[in-house]
């Protein structure tokens, strides 16, 4: 069981429900459960498209992508059936969120995911939960169990005559999984490798149905933005980014943990006020906004609001709400080598950029930081780097690309530091194996 | 080759929440390592022949995922989470700390087939760091005494 945390400037939507004991169902009747389904049923599904549209809700998982316009791309009539699948992955480096939404409030996702099939005219959802996340998935379980125990799910839902099934999944163990495409291949039964697009889920999805993939914490947004109003929910985060958003503080900061706050929160006051800024004295140094995918940030660049269009117009990303932070004890080339070598255990092989990208820059920087690197190597890390950028099925190889060319072009004297066989500045002896200098 | 009555239940059950039989292959594969320890060559030949799949498909399938395995694991599967979060706060002295506990590298097992030691990748724990898994419980906000102690309570069991 994760702590949970709190903070004065919380705004609780999605967490409203932690702690209260919600995963039993009464409990969550009690705490206006299944009640924005039922308001669902009884209306038009352009209606609920629109009120999520309106919302400025956004795809809690990092892309950002406006929730009610995904859905309406979703093709009226199919000969095949559609779907809606959530995505429960969690996976990214700095995110730890969606486990505490399935731990504390599974029928929150149960619910968003009908109300998404309403919206879309769909029967069957499936809530993916990754391998790592078993006691999770059996909270699913039971949730679903009990869900189709009093008629909320199954046949003629609620009483209305529409069906709905929802399953759940598990995964296995990939990154990669996260990534929609490679999450449609892996609930058929594949290894995750991505798909070429178009044609985009929305038209041709699992099994050839038209397919709307979710993250769990934008599905568990529904059912609020359902009871509260487009307007509302709006309203809590500034122009076209609604809402609020658990962001996960992790790193060197006092207080650690997972805050809900509006989007649009100062990036500044989140680490040095609600964090509680960094321990023993020492002074910042980094901070990686939004996941390990995210160009990482100087601390003279953190006076930002964390909404999705400002930290984009600031040179780095709002992704998935992973705020690590970094104090200046860190050695960014370390920090660079770990990143790197996280992609390149995680990428599925299937693009070269990516695969060959990931191999040669994790090579590189396991003997830059032990002392074997040439001068011409940092450049050739931004160069490998560059050419990762937009070369890829999937958003994989820019994940390894954005933040590692953050890091050389922000901190490029750290890299100087450690020519010329030099010991690095942080660590008494080098710990990583060094490999043969490459000329 | 046979598995417990509540696999096979879930296992039928499984089967009718997909169109395509091949579906369930990756959940059914992790449940049955739970059960026989790890994905043996009789246990990928049963559910290959179960989903009407090549062995190979599913050998294919199963070097792609990394919790899955081939070869047996210690009874308890020590996971430690060396990404960025947990490696800032002192992952490392953890990972350094099991090697010389165990006497085994990444992926090595004790001689006496309690322990499995693994270096993994971020485990969603980041808020709670450094933290490690032991087979599927969490185990958060580590030091090297705290993690010791964790250990020998499965040492215990």
């Amino acid at each position: 069981m994760a702590e949970l945390v709190s903070h004065p400037d919380e705004v609780r939507v999605v967490s409203r429900r932690f702690g209260q004991g919600a995963t039993n169902l009464d409990r969550y009747l009690e705490l206006d459960g299944y009640k924005a389904v039922q308001k669902a049923l009884t209306m038009q599904p352009d209606a609920i498209v629109n009120e999520v549209k309106n919302s400025g809700l956004r795809g809690r998982g990092g892309a950002g992508f406006n929730t009610g316009m995904k859905w309406s791309f979703v093709p009226k009539q199919s000969a095949k059936p559609k779907y809606v699948l959530c995505n429960g992955d969690e996976s990214e480096p700095g995110t730890c969120k969606d486990r505490l939404i399935f731990e504390h409030d599974p029928h929150a996702v149960i619910e968003g995911t009908v109300i998404a099939g309403l919206a879309v005219g769909s029967h069957t959802g499936y809530i993916y939960i990754r391998g790592e996340y078993r006691y999770l998935l059996e909270i699913m379980q039971k949730a679903i169990a009990d869900a189709y125990a009093r008629g909320f799910l199954g046949k003629n839902i609620f009483g209305s005559g529409y069906d709905f099934d929802v399953y759940w999944h598990g995964g296995a163990g990939a990154y990669e999984v996260g990534e929609e495409s490679a999450l449609m291949e892996s609930l058929e039964g594949k290894r995750g490798i991505p798909r070429i697009r178009p044609p985009f889920p929305a038209v041709v999805g699992l099994w050839g149905g038209p397919t709307v993939i979710n993250n769990a914490e934008t599905l568990a947004s529904i059912p609020h933005i359902l009871l509260g109003g487009a307007d509302w929910y709006a309203n809590l985060g500034p122009p076209k980014n609604g809402g609020t958003r658990l962001f996960c503080l992790s790193g060197h900061l006092k207080r650690p943990g997972v805050y809900e706050l509006p989007m649009g929160y100062n990036l500044k006051k989140m680490i040095y006020d609600v964090g509680g800024g960094i321990p023993g004295g020492r002074k910042l140094k980094a901070v990686v906004p939004g996941g390990s995918s995210t160009p990482l940030m100087t601390p003279d660049e953190i006076d930002v609001p964390m909404d999705f269009d400002s930290m984009m117009k600031a040179g780095s990303m709002l992704g998935s709400g992973g705020v690590v932070v970094l104090d200046d004890t860190t050695c960014m080339v370390k920090f660079a080598l770990r990143i790197m070598k996280f992609y390149q255990h995680e990428s599925c092989g299937w693009c070269i950029p990516c695969r060959e990208g990931t191999d040669w820059l994790k090579k590189t920087l396991i003997r830059f930081h032990s002392g074997g690197g040439l001068k011409k190597d940092i450049d050739n890390i931004l160069y490998l780097s560059q050419n990762m950028l937009g070369r890829t099925f999937c958003p994989l190889g820019d994940a390894a690309a954005m933040p590692t060319i953050s890091i050389v072009k922000k901190f490029r004297q750290e890299f100087e530091d450690h020519l010329e066989g030099q010991p690095c500045a942080f660590e008494k002896e080098s710990k990583i194996e060094q490999l043969p200098v490459l000329a | 080759m046979r598995f417990s009555e509540q696999f096979e239940s879930r296992f039928a059950e499984m089967l009718t929440h997909y169109p395509t039989k091949r579906s369930v292959l990756v959940p059914t594969l992790l449940y049955a390592q739970d059960e026989s320890g790890s994905l043996s060559d009789e246990v990928i030949k049963e559910i290959a022949g179960r989903l009407e799949l090549t062995e190979l498909e599913v050998r294919n399938v199963i070097s792609y995922y990394s919790m899955l395995t081939t070869h047996p694991r210690g009874k308890y599967n020590v996971q430690v989470c060396t990404n960025i979060a947990c490696l800032l706060r002192g992952a490392d002295e953890l990972f350094e700390h099991c090697e010389k506990k165990f006497g085994v590298k990444h992926k090595g097992t004790t001689a006496d087939g309690l322990f499995s030691l693994e270096e993994v990748e971020c485990i969603g724990a980041c808020s709670w760091a450094p933290a490690v898994q032991v087979n599927y419980d969490f185990h958060e906000n580590l030091t090297t005494e705290k993690l010791d102690n964790v250990l020998d309570e499965y040492r215990r069991k």
